[in-house]
């Protein structure tokens, strides 16, 4: 996407809703913005109507400040929580049917790659666990069986937000949630360990309690999506309103996890390592 | 390797162009239709009867007439990858059958809804329970308000010819829906037919996401914040207006592919015997059968005129109504057990008692010549009309 694309002429500038207008003059489409940023630059999502203490609206604000080309980047969504921070996205996002992200990215990266041969156009996929773990897990595994050039990001509450606090696949062994009144019978899924062994070139586990390594995982995510293949991060960003903790402890709680079963770790094969490697160089 | 192809207008492809003839089964039609639709993507899940269709289309993108095809996980998953690839602004084919279709079902009104338009072939057949692989078209019941455009074509040549004049109407500024061509599988699909087909180094000229109603997914527009408050899930009424307007939207999108359709398909239906008393009225193979039940009571003396209706969606309803003014029995057999053509027809129709909801088929039954003209005779003289021929 070219300036000339969203700066609007002079006569008509002042048509144009505030929003838009600070958009284009404090964007992050032609200046690189990253985390460090954050509170000088008028973001792609900077408002949302997520519970107080969302840890989903933190994760997919700080997916969104992360992403090193805005300006041709398309987040491709699925419904649940993560939907109400980005259906206000000012990049082109898709919400369509419940789990069939990964397949929705496939078709349109390779769309992409045909109609901009020379351009890299990011596909991003940010939904929550149950549409990558539960309803969508046969489509997200089959993109990366494929060697889809996509990045998949999941921000993992561990529950079914949306719909009222509900079992997800991602939800701890042990928990009691809604339809699961005994306590979740089986632990999370293991997708981290399942992208390791079923092509992803770079995947990472991080939490909300660390911003930094967010950015750098999104950034890794991007950049091996474009030369290499499928990528995937996983974010652990917990829901004060149906884990019952107060909204004010949302990041305490992802940094308890980290130091126990949430752990950071990284994931890169050497074809990727040498990708990520030349881009430093270069940079 | 692919013939060196030249882009032509759909008018010049469909209308001008000369042809010859071509002893092909109907999946073989497909891939003609494909190979001159400058189709670029195309995403294939095998069903039976579908799959011989989608294995010519894959052979075409290793001869270099589409730029990108495989094979995807399954059906809804397929629907899902064809909808982000045209999300992505290019022409893409896809197709499929009976219970294919019942697993992608969410993702049709999604077509609709984000103005998409996507041709997919529906090679028809059952559906469980309980199991059948045999052709029966009740899944066009189930499509009937998707708000996809749906064809219903009655031979090989039908579906060619739909198929390619479906993308000219999909395409339309003012149309941008999907479009369905439905065939009876295995009738049409895997016997051998007649059809003429224009030169082989001719192609439609290529999609132009320009075009389109609603921008392409490529970050090439203005990324405003089209959205300022989710529709989704709020309780508010601009919220359901905004919804409801944008369903009366694709409403109105088909309304407006009448003319196009009347254009390309020379009519959403087609009436022969225009004075008569008696129609058949079919959509499909139906109407193949309907044609051979209206020689057979000729012979018999009785007059039946035939009503073809190539159109589902939008319904030829003023047409039939037109059609219809003198008639006094409209005998509709259909292939499927719930007899949804005769419903669409009694709707449309005032004095609906004329209709004879039959015969129907199903389970891979045939439907014989000789059935039709039992009922076709058995309602004549229980409406006292037999006498009077």
């Amino acid at each position: 996407m070219s300036t000339r694309i969203v700066t609007p002429v002079m006569e008509f500038a002042d048509l144009l809703p505030q929003d838009y207008r600070e958009l284009v003059a404090n964007g992050p489409f032609f200046a690189r913005k990253g985390l460090k940023d954050l509170g000088t630059f008028k973001e792609i999502i900077d408002e949302h109507p997520h519970c107080a203490g969302c840890g989903v609206a933190l994760g997919v604000r700080l997916v969104a400040a992360s992403l090193p080309a805005p300006a041709d980047t398309i987040i491709i969504g699925t419904p649940g929580c993560s939907f109400f921070g980005l259906a206000q996205t000012a990049v082109n996002y898709s919400n369509t049917a419940f789990g069939n992200q990964n397949a929705v990215a496939s078709g349109l990266k390779r769309m992409l790659s045909l109609r901009y041969p020379d351009r890299h156009k990011d596909v991003v996929v940010l939904v929550g666990d149950g549409g990558i773990a539960d309803i969508g897990l046969d489509m997200t595994l089959h993109s990366w069986f494929r060697r889809e050039k996509i990045v998949t990001i999941m921000v993992d509450n561990e529950v079914y937000g949306n719909t009222g606090g509900q079992e997800s696949g991602m939800t701890k062994e042990g928990q009691v949630l809604n339809m699961a009144p005994g306590g979740k019978k089986f632990p999370k899924i293991p997708v981290f360990e399942i992208a390791k062994v079923s092509g992803c070139a770079y995947a990472a586990k991080v939490t909300v309690a660390s911003p930094r390594m967010i950015e750098k995982a999104v950034n890794r995510a991007v950049w091996v999506a474009r030369q290499v293949g499928p990528s995937y991060v996983q974010i652990y960003t917990p829901c004060p309103t149906n884990l019952k903790f107060p909204p004010d402890q949302t990041v305490r709680m992802a940094a308890e996890a980290e130091k126990s079963y949430y752990a950071a770790e990284e994931f890169i094969t050497d074809e990727a390592a040498k990708c990520l490697q030349q881009l430093t160089t270069e940079s | 390797m692919a013939v060196k192809q030249s882009a032509v207008s759909a008018d010049e492809l469909l209308f001008a162009a000369p042809r010859k003839q071509a002893f092909i089964t109907g999946s073989e039609a497909v891939a003609e239709a494909v190979k001159r639709a400058n189709v670029e993507m195309a995403i294939a899940y095998p069903i039976t009867p579908q799959s011989e269709s989608m294995h010519l289309v894959g052979d075409l993108y290793a001869g270099g007439y589409l730029k990108d095809y495989y094979r995807g996980e399954n059906e809804f998953a397929v629907m899902a990858a064809v909808h982000g690839a045209s999300l992505g602004g290019g022409r893409v084919f896809t197709a499929t059958s009976g219970p294919g279709t019942l697993r992608a079902m969410e993702m049709f009104p999604v077509w609709a809804g984000s103005r998409q338009p996507i041709v997919c072939a529906f090679m028809c057949r059952g559906v469980s329970l309980p199991p059948s692989i045999q052709p029966e078209n009740i899944e066009m019941a189930m499509l009937l308000d998707t708000g996809m455009l749906m064809l219903h074509a009655e031979n090989a040549q039908d579906f060619f010819d739909m198929i390619l004049k479906g993308y000219a109407v999909a395409e339309q500024p003012e149309v941008h829906l999907p479009v369905g061509v439905f065939v009876d599988g295995f009738f049409v699909t895997h016997t051998r037919d007649l059809v003429m087909l224009p030169q082989e180094d001719l192609k439609l000229s290529a999609y132009d996401p320009a075009c389109s109603p609603v921008p392409a997914f490529d970050m090439e527009t203005p990324p405003v914040r089209i959205v300022r408050d989710p529709l989704l899930n709020k309780s508010n009424f601009i919220s359901y207006a905004a919804n409801a307007s944008w369903h009366q939207e694709v409403l109105a999108a088909a309304e407006r592919a009448r003319k196009h359709l009347n254009r390309y398909l020379g009519g959403l239906l087609e009436v022969e015997n225009r004075e008569a008393r008696v129609f058949i009225a079919a959509s499909g193979t139906a109407v193949s059968q309907g044609r051979e039940a209206i020689k057979a009571l000729r012979s018999e003396g009785f007059e039946v005129g035939l009503i073809k209706i190539k159109s589902v969606r939008p319904f030829p309803t003023a047409e039939l109504i037109a059609a219809t003014e003198k008639a006094e029995l409209l005998v509709v057999p259909e292939f499927n057990a719930g007899g949804w053509l005769a419903r669409e027809i009694k709707a449309a129709l005032d004095y609906n008692s004329r209709v004879l909801a039959g015969p129907r088929v199903f389970g891979g039954m045939t439907m014989p010549v000789e059935l039709i003209v039992s009922e076709v005779k058995k309602a004549m003289q229980e409406k006292g009309l037999a006498k009077s021929i």
